[in-house]
């Protein structure tokens, strides 16, 4: 089971999933309503680590975050 | 050091403690950079979220990069909400010599805009609001659509 938070504005609660890389996440968002219109401007961080891959595995406890666009300041 | 307060940072006793630390460290330049809310399309302030883990490692690497140049860097940065004319925001950046400091914070600010995770609303008629047009998406974003 890995968790997926979602960040700053993204009005969307924690999901518990059970997946091992992040191509079986990125199908499961994209076919969510209210999360796939943020998807194309997220960046995406696994334990706090930002990734530029979706290949990396996943493993049990894993934490996904989602990061929308910044503005800090 | 990165330091996060809820609400109004207190510029005055950031800016003065940060110096008294610094002051017998041999440091020749200290260049700070202080942001304020403006008035500007009716707000009434700004509110911010912020996410540590990953802003403390973006901080971290930036301290490196300071360290490798001699300087350091020192950073306080508001969340919840900020009222017009007060202030969210400081960086500063101490070095041996001005040049060095004051390329850095320019960087440092730069990057800082566009890379740190810290999410901006107005604050207008009672409502929060999410700042998208002036937010960046990080670098790399788009990963999962």
């Amino acid at each position: 089971m890995v968790r997926v938070e979602f960040l700053g504005p993204i009005q969307k609660k924690a999901l518990e999933l059970e997946i091992t890389n992040l191509n079986e996440l990125a199908t499961i968002l994209q076919n969510d309503k209210e999360v796939s219109e943020w998807l194309a401007t997220c960046a995406v961080a696994v334990n706090d680590t930002l990734v530029s891959s979706l290949e990396a595995p996943l493993k049990d406890g894993d934490k996904i975050s989602l990061l929308p666009p910044v503005c800090g300041g | 050091m990165l330091s996060l307060y809820n609400g109004a940072l207190d510029v005055p006793l950031i800016l003065k403690t940060w110096y008294e630390e610094e002051a017998r460290s041999n440091y020749g330049a200290y260049i700070p950079f202080v942001g304020t809310v403006r008035s500007e399309d009716g707000i009434d302030g700004l509110s911010f979220d912020l996410y540590e883990p990953i802003l403390d490692s973006w901080f971290e690497a930036w301290q490196k990069k300071a360290q490798d140049k001699g300087a350091k860097i020192k950073m306080a940065h508001s969340h919840g909400d900020v009222m017009l004319h007060e202030s969210s925001y400081i960086a500063a950046v101490f070095s041996p010599k001005r040049r060095v400091a004051l390329e850095f914070i320019d960087e440092f600010v730069e990057d800082f805009k566009a890379s740190a995770p810290i999410w901006k609303y107005d604050l207008k008629n009672g409502k929060r609001i999410y700042a998208k047009e002036r937010s960046t998406a990080i670098s790399g974003s788009g990963l999962l659509a």
